[in-house]
């Protein structure tokens, strides 16, 4: 074999390695729990059925898709499918796939709840679909209520009455926090909500801090300064970095805890027998007593080089049969209509708290505000949410106090939206 | 004659002394221009851009807009009467850092360097042990470090039996900062140490031989023999300790995130967070901050420069 051949051999072999065939469907996906290996058995049935398509699975960290996924897309890269949470602020990126799906109007019917949180506003573009509805909501530790001989409290209890009561419990069972609630500003706008606070500006961009809004947060950081919440959770950061006190509330050093649905398998497989818990839907303010929905989504992209290819992958994991397993397995609450109405889900579980858990959650989606139930298809949630969090964070660290906090996130909105230029 | 003599010949003959120099600089030269000055190009002009998109062509031209912007100041001294008052924050964390940090790492590393540089038993292994945090990725260092620090860490749990209530030391604002500085101090000292370690090697025996046999108390012989003839290698570890200093930022962020509040912001982060984390984006701005961060780096440099050269002159006086 003469050098030529070798050389000439060894490039090949790299070029084949490296770049896209007609029939390579790439997909971008970020795991919570285990769904990643259930996406993983159902693509390896996909591509038994369809062995002329080639799907891999490039599993990455959420920070890759947060923050490099969307450098790639601005230079007209990427991969050719992402599961993605920043559905509306890219999608000028989502591959339409309306003439491309088998039947769009069956898309329509069970995905066109949420359609709109991920298309350009304006269209009528299929981008593809939510691969799980989460809801906000709080969780208690039932074994620290029940040994501090504190009732739960019901379901019309205000955020009030939890404070009260996981107050008691703290101190009866001398854990370090009777509450936490995530930093993030999707989890505090729940609450804010229900006391009553509108961010939408008529004409559109977001409105200033109201009354509402004003009032949780005020609360939120007296009870920091209080030692009532776990304050650690929000200043171990700065500016707009998530963190969750989900650990903390896994290790029983919690009695109340305010996060979300996609917690619960987390929960399931951490706490395991170490202690009773129960979803509780979330508490009431004075206007409601909403969660925020959300949740992560599967979009076409639309720099594809085979996107007849995609909209084959992304029908048969959009098909009712393959939400459902997804669904049952991954623990998620699915967006399909079909498989929500026919409420035949069997989730795969032997423990019964999380069962009891999922149907809390199902039950709360009934009384969720339509307010909420706009923001996850607003183009300014993101920038309303990371205002909120950096300048929440700065009032608890005891850096700003309340008043200079909701000037500062009011002043930060209004730069970010003329910042945008939209 | 070798294999390659002859073309190299042929080739000097073709190009000429000077020629051939610059051919075998080209390769060099292009990377550097690729990889270095071409992005620190584009990174100027998107400083003079503004809006959301990461795209050249989709952004609009705003002249000296955001550099305006991140002077747009009341009083520099307090970041709350600046427009962008998280740069201002982040100025002056880093600033404050860089003077402790600095101080500490460079007493340090000299007093380290000079414990290494006597006659110990397993003297190889102490210096192993004080170079060992260097190897460590600052992710590493920074996630050890808030494993030990954190509520649950494993200073609270060497202090419980002392009686002192568990605490979590990287909440509390002035904590914190020390920790940063710290942390970074651990893991860049095994470093600066070694430049110091080899600079007192390098200084003749003979010298402090001729002291002994004067009778020269060590003190003395510290001030008169040893630093003198260190300048150069210390003036290197200063100008290096506060370029690094400037740029800080993997471990921190790993540690503390920039918190409490904005207590461990630094510049870099902030550059950061302000062109790739926050809703919508920045890059322009971004852009703006990391050119002043530049400029300050580069009157570091220059420092280095002429320090080093006088370093120099004075450690031949010596």
């Amino acid at each position: 074999m003469t050098l030529k051949t070798l050389l000439a051999g060894a490039t090949l072999a790299l070029l084949s390695s490296t770049v896209a065939h007609a029939g390579d469907v790439r997909i971008m996906w970020y795991s919570d729990g285990v769904e990643g290996e259930v996406l993983a058995d159902l693509i390896s049935r996909f591509t038994k059925q369809n062995p002329d398509i080639n799907v891999i699975i490039d599993n990455v960290a959420y920070g890759v898709v947060k923050e490099q996924l969307p450098i790639q897309l601005e230079a007209g890269n990427g991969p050719d499918i992402a599961r993605v949470t920043a559905l509306k602020d890219l999608s000028r990126h989502w591959l339409d796939l309306r003439p491309l799906v088998a039947d769009p109007s069956y898309w329509d019917t069970n995905f066109g709840a949420q359609a709109d949180w991920m298309r350009p506003d304006g269209s009528n573009q299929i981008s593809g679909f939510m691969t799980q509805i989460t809801l906000t909501g709080g969780f208690a530790n039932k074994t620290l209520f029940d040994q501090a001989g504190v009732p739960l409290p019901g379901k019309d209890a205000t955020w009030d009455d939890w404070a009260a009561a996981a107050k008691k419990v703290a101190e009866s069972q001398k854990i370090p926090f009777a509450m936490a609630l995530d930093r993030s500003g999707h989890r505090i706008s729940a609450p804010n909500i229900a006391y009553g606070t509108n961010y939408f500006g008529s004409d559109g961009k977001p409105a200033p801090l109201d009354d509402g809004a004003k009032a949780f947060i005020g609360k939120f950081v007296g009870w920091a300064n209080d030692g009532m919440i776990n304050k650690d959770v929000w200043v171990s950061a700065a500016g707009q970095t998530y963190r969750a006190a989900a650990e903390d509330f896994i290790n029983a050093q919690l009695a109340y805890y305010y996060s979300g649905s996609w917690q619960i398998a987390n929960f399931s497989t951490k706490i395991g027998n170490g202690f009773d818990w129960v979803a509780t839907g979330s508490p009431c303010g004075t206007a409601s007593c909403t969660g925020m929905p959300g949740g992560a989504g599967l979009v076409a992209i639309r720099y594809t080089k085979n996107p007849k290819d995609v909209a084959k992958v992304m029908d048969y994991l959009a098909s009712e049969a393959v939400v459902k397993e997804f669904s049952e397995r991954t623990l998620f609450i699915p967006a399909h209509k079909g498989v929500l109405d026919k409420g035949n889900l069997d989730f795969q579980t032997k423990d019964p708290q999380v069962k009891a858990a999922l149907d809390t959650f199902v039950a709360a989606t009934k009384t969720t505000s339509a307010e909420a139930l706009k923001m996850p298809s607003w183009r300014w949630s993101d920038t309303v949410y990371g205002a909120l969090v950096s300048r929440v964070g700065q009032a608890i660290a005891g850096e700003l106090s309340l008043e200079d906090a909701f000037a500062r996130i009011d002043a930060d909105i209004a730069t970010k939206v003329k910042d945008s230029a939209l | 004659m070798g294999l390659i003599d002859r073309p190299m010949r042929a080739l000097q003959r073709a190009t000429g002394l000077n020629g051939m120099a610059l051919l075998f600089l080209a390769p060099n030269m292009l990377v550097f221009g690729i990889f270095v000055l071409l992005p620190l190009a584009i990174n100027i002009v998107y400083s003079a851009t503004g809006g959301s998109a990461l795209f050249l062509p989709e952004r609009s031209y705003v002249g000296l807009a955001q550099y305006r912007r991140l002077f747009d100041c009341g009083n520099y001294l307090d970041p709350l009467t600046c427009q962008e008052d998280p740069f201002w924050t982040a100025v002056g964390n880093t600033f404050w850092f860089v003077v402790l940090q600095v101080s500490l790492m460079i007493l340090a590393a000299l007093i380290t360097a000079l414990i290494l540089n006597r006659r110990l038993a397993a003297r190889s292994f102490w210096r192993a042990v004080f170079f060992f945090p260097v190897l460590l990725s600052p992710v590493v260092v920074g996630l050890i470090w808030r494993w030990i620090l954190q509520r649950q860490g494993l200073l609270n749990f060497l202090l419980y039996p002392l009686g002192i209530e568990p605490y979590n030391w990287l909440t509390d604002r002035d904590w914190s900062f020390l920790a940063a500085v710290g942390v970074s101090l651990w893991a860049h000292m095994g470093f600066y140490t070694l430049i110091l370690l080899a600079g007192l090697q390098a200084i003749p025996k003979d010298l402090y031989e001729a002291a002994a046999m004067d009778g020269t108390r060590p003190g003395r012989v510290f001030w008169r023999i040893t630093l003198p003839l260190l300048a150069p290698n210390l003036i290197v570890v200063i100008v290096l300790a506060l370029i690094r200093a400037v740029q800080v930022f993997d471990e921190v962020y790993v540690l503390t995130g920039g918190g409490p509040g904005t207590s461990t912001l630094f510049l870099t982060q902030y550059i950061y967070e302000t062109g790739f984390v926050s809703q919508p984006r920045n890059p322009g701005l971004a852009a703006a901050a990391s050119i002043l961060m530049g400029l300050v780096l580069v009157v570091l440099t220059l420092l280095q420069l002429g320090l080093g050269k006088r370093g120099e002159t004075k450690g031949r006086r010596a």
